[in-house]
């Protein structure tokens, strides 16, 4: 293998490792659940695709073989990062009732369809 | 220097799952719990990825792949308990 393929394989790795810790140490210090979303959301995933990037480009130079398999997981958890978030912050709105008078307006008839559960909007179907 | 690479990130990753084992035990609500419970499932990931190398053998990213998988589906499933107090409707 040449250097330049391990110093890069070997910064990936450490760039990953960094930008793991560092969406767990938000996760762990910052102080409500709305800024803890932060960490784990974008720091962690984007660690994560850099492992995954340092092990694709490992076997593809070690072994001389391309393997997708880190894509395959690369895209998995670039599709459900967002679909977590969105979940969690879904359940901590409902469990949460101190910080609902904090919600913006919807703007809309209906409120948040979290707390007020889904109703009809614009002109009535039959 | 990818072998040293490898042990310094699993010394970090190690860390990171600490903090994360921290904030699920302390954890002041449930979405906390499980958010951080999903993180703890991304490490586990990026620690089998990172043995994967470390060995030099393919055979850990079905693991993996299935990791992720459970891992997804756990978070989905109780965060739909927390919403709805039930998994299927």
């Amino acid at each position: 293998m040449t250097g330049i393929g391990e110093f890069a394989i070997s910064g990936l790795i450490c760039l990953g490792a960094f930008f793991l810790f560092v969406g767990s140490l938000g996760l762990a210090k910052l102080p409500d659940l709305m800024r803890r979303l932060h960490g784990p959301t974008k720091a962690t995933t984007l660690g994560i695709g850099s492992m995954l990037i340092a092990s694709m480009l490992y076997f593809l130079l070690e072994r001389g073989s391309l393997s997708i398999h880190e894509l395959l997981i690369t895209t998995f958890l670039f599709l459900t990062a967002p679909v977590t978030a969105l979940m969690v912050a879904k359940a901590y709105i409902l469990c949460d009732k101190k910080s609902r008078k904090q919600l913006p307006p919807t703007g809309r008839k209906s409120g948040w369809a979290v707390i007020d559960g889904p109703q009809a909007e614009g002109p009535a179907q039959d | 220097m990818i072998a040293f690479a490898c042990t310094v990130a699993i010394f970090a990753i190690g860390a990171a799952m600490l903090l994360n084992l921290y904030r699920l035990l302390v954890g002041p609500d449930t979405p906390t719990r499980v958010l951080a419970l999903d993180t703890l499932v991304i490490n586990a990931i990026a620690l089998v990825v990172l043995i994967g190398i470390y060995y030099g053998t393919e055979i850990y990213f079905e693991a993996a792949l299935l990791f992720a998988m459970v891992g997804f589906l756990t978070t989905v499933a109780y965060c739909k308990y927390i919403l709805r107090g039930n998994v299927m409707e």
